[in-house]
């Protein structure tokens, strides 16, 4: 013991084997990712069971490496962390097996985390003076969620994706033309060379509930354009299609929080998940903030994907908040937002 | 020589201590919840009754596969973090030959088959001959129709003993295909048990027998579909056309 509190977090709820140890909430004294993308990459897209056998094989590895990584060894260990959800169910078993495994033979207490607040707390890391209350835009692969975060572990669900998630989108459209997966940074880097203005693509509107998204029209409106095109033989300029789709989807997040932010007088904006290691919307999200006198914070990239840093952190304030896991904790692969 | 082993393979979630000549404890469970919720709980529900000094086991033994891929890498995943945590060995034992030491001693060929879907079981063959233990063919998954040819062609003059859980899915087509006499293990012996799994797993550990937990991974005998998948397009030169065919499956979180 040193008077500090060092947390060993592991997380596996989707195509990244990630541990991480930090101190006191804060502070990240190592931060090891093993990325599946080249193996998923052959198929188009994440298979879950080849993500799961692929986790078995290298978590002890990812484990162990962020345990030297921070210079210290279990018995300094405080308590041991781990995703339990939301995610692919096979994948987070093995995550929290292990993590059950370890925290019970070390005899240290275990904390379940819940991914998506992960990603929230990604942003303490590097911007220790954001404190609640904040507006929070979540936006990943699995979820587009516009939230006001109340207090550490109080969230307050402004609008959410009632169809595609924003990054499931990104995937789908970047597999349409033809760039493949991962289609986030895949269409991030083409858009860079395209014009966002080429072509005009539909800001859909959820009828009933502003805050609320839906990206599979704009998703939809890709498509046709590109059928269009074939059918009366126009050549498709990739890289404005892409830089196109992706300012529909920016232009619509960038909107929809700015109206959030004066609607409930919040000065402070944060920004997390896969989808906000995107340029394009960095850059966006940031002249937003800006033009409406609001403090932008967003994590650095490698704290926006998946990782188990931001694991530790929020596991850190569970710990503050007294909560500690039983070992029948299980994987929750539908784990809402501020659900215990 | 002191042990803890797993086997979550299949329904049956079970865990045991072995100390030498002696079974500790052993709990096991076949019910609905789910081995990630009962495994440790149990685990450590033996450890505490038997005052179990972690830091005074040897090595941690695991049903290594094949089974449910989920349940076997519940059990993997558990003793990887066991053997970190402690800094000792894992012991992997192949699923059907810990199922086939239900029935250490027994006259006959022991025939352990477990329900592995798409008209398969994963079957292996064992006999006990002179209080050795011979692996008479190994684990494999195999149609039903197969292994009773099988069976049929070896003909054993001692007659077969079938268990496991493929026994309650298959016995009506097994009676029916396999012409040699046969038994089938009583409730006791019929599913996996740790303490099986253990006994077999010491003599494993005699043998210098043993795995690195961060080298431990399950067999699982069987590709994933999406392997299987690929592999028929690559022979065929078949291209999926619906781009999103795939992507409905596999949300990225």
């Amino acid at each position: 013991m040193n008077g500090n509190t060092d947390i060993l977090a592991i997380e596996t709820s989707c195509d990244e084997t990630a541990a991480a140890v930090v101190r006191n909430g804060r502070q990240v004294l190592s931060n090891v990712i093993y990325t599946q993308i080249s193996m998923h990459t052959l198929y188009g897209g994440v298979v879950p069971e080849l993500a799961s056998r692929k986790h078995i094989e290298k978590i002890n590895a990812v484990i162990t490496g962020a345990l030297e990584e921070a210079h210290t060894t279990l018995a300094d260990i405080d308590a041991v962390a781990v995703t339990y959800g939301p995610g692919l169910v096979g994948a987070l078993l093995v995550g929290t097996a292990e993590a059950k495994a370890i925290a019970w033979a070390a005899g240290k207490p275990l904390i379940g985390v819940n991914h998506i607040e992960g990603h929230i707390s990604a942003n303490y890391i590097e911007h220790p003076e954001l404190k609640p209350p904040y507006l929070g835009l979540v936006v990943s692969g699995g979820h587009t969620h516009l939230i006001i975060v109340r207090d550490w572990a109080e969230f307050e669900i402004l609008g959410r994706t009632v169809d595609d998630a924003a990054g499931e989108a990104f995937d789908k459209v970047a597999r349409a033309i033809g760039l493949g997966y991962p289609g986030g940074p895949k269409i991030d880097a083409a858009a860079k060379e395209g014009n966002p203005l080429a072509v005009t693509f539909p800001r859909a509107r959820v009828h009933g509930s502003k805050y609320d998204f839906s990206f599979s029209g704009i998703k939809s409106a890709v498509l046709n354009y590109i059928n269009h095109a074939q059918m009366t033989g126009q050549a498709v300029n990739t890289a404005d299609l892409a830089a196109s789709f992706q300012k529909a989807v920016v232009d619509v997040l960038c909107e929809h929080t700015a109206e959030a932010a004066a609607e409930y007088g919040i000065r402070n904006i944060a920004m997390a998940g896969g989808v906000s290691a995107n340029s394009a919307l960095r850059a966006a999200m940031q002249r937003t903030c800006e033009t409406n006198g609001l403090n932008f914070y967003v994590p650095s990239p490698v704290y926006c994907t998946d990782n188990a840093a931001m694991i530790g952190v929020a596991a850190w304030h569970e710990m503050q908040s007294g909560r500690v896991s039983g070992w029948d904790l299980n994987a929750v692969p539908g784990l809402r937002l501020g659900e215990r | 020589m002191k042990l803890i082993a797993l086997d979550s393979s299949g329904l049956t979630a079970s865990c045991a201590i072995l100390e030498d000549d002696i079974l500790r404890a052993e709990y096991t469970v076949d019910f609905k919840k789910t081995h990630s919720q009962t495994l440790l709980p149990m685990l450590d529900a033996l450890a505490s009754m038997t005052e179990l000094d972690l830091s005074t086991v040897d090595a941690i033994a695991v049903a290594a596969g094949p089974g449910s891929f989920t349940g076997l890498r519940i059990g993997s995943a558990t003793v990887k973090g066991l053997g970190l945590a402690l800094g000792k060995p894992v012991i992997e034992v192949p699923t059907l030959a810990g199922l086939a030491w239900n029935l250490w001693g027994a006259k006959g060929l022991i025939a352990p088959v477990m329900d592995a879907r798409r008209s398969q079981v994963y079957s292996g063959l064992y006999r006990f001959e002179n209080g050795s233990f011979v692996t008479v063919r190994d684990q494999a998954a195999v149609s039903v129709e197969d292994l009773a040819d099988e069976l049929n062609a070896m003909n054993p003059a001692d007659g077969i003993i079938f268990l496991g859980d493929g026994v309650q899915v298959y016995r009506e087509t097994l009676d029916r295909l396999v012409t040699v006499p046969h038994l089938y293990a009583p409730p006791h012996k019929a599913r996996q048990r740790a303490s099986s799994v253990g006994a077999l797993a010491r003599l494993f550990y005699e043998e210098g027998r043993v795995t690195d937990a961060d080298a431990h991974a399950p067999v699982y005998l069987r590709k994933s579909q999406a392997e299987r998948e690929r592999e028929q397009q690559l022979l065929t030169g078949e291209q999926a056309s619906d781009p999103f065919s795939r992507a409905a499956s596999a949300r990225r979180i």
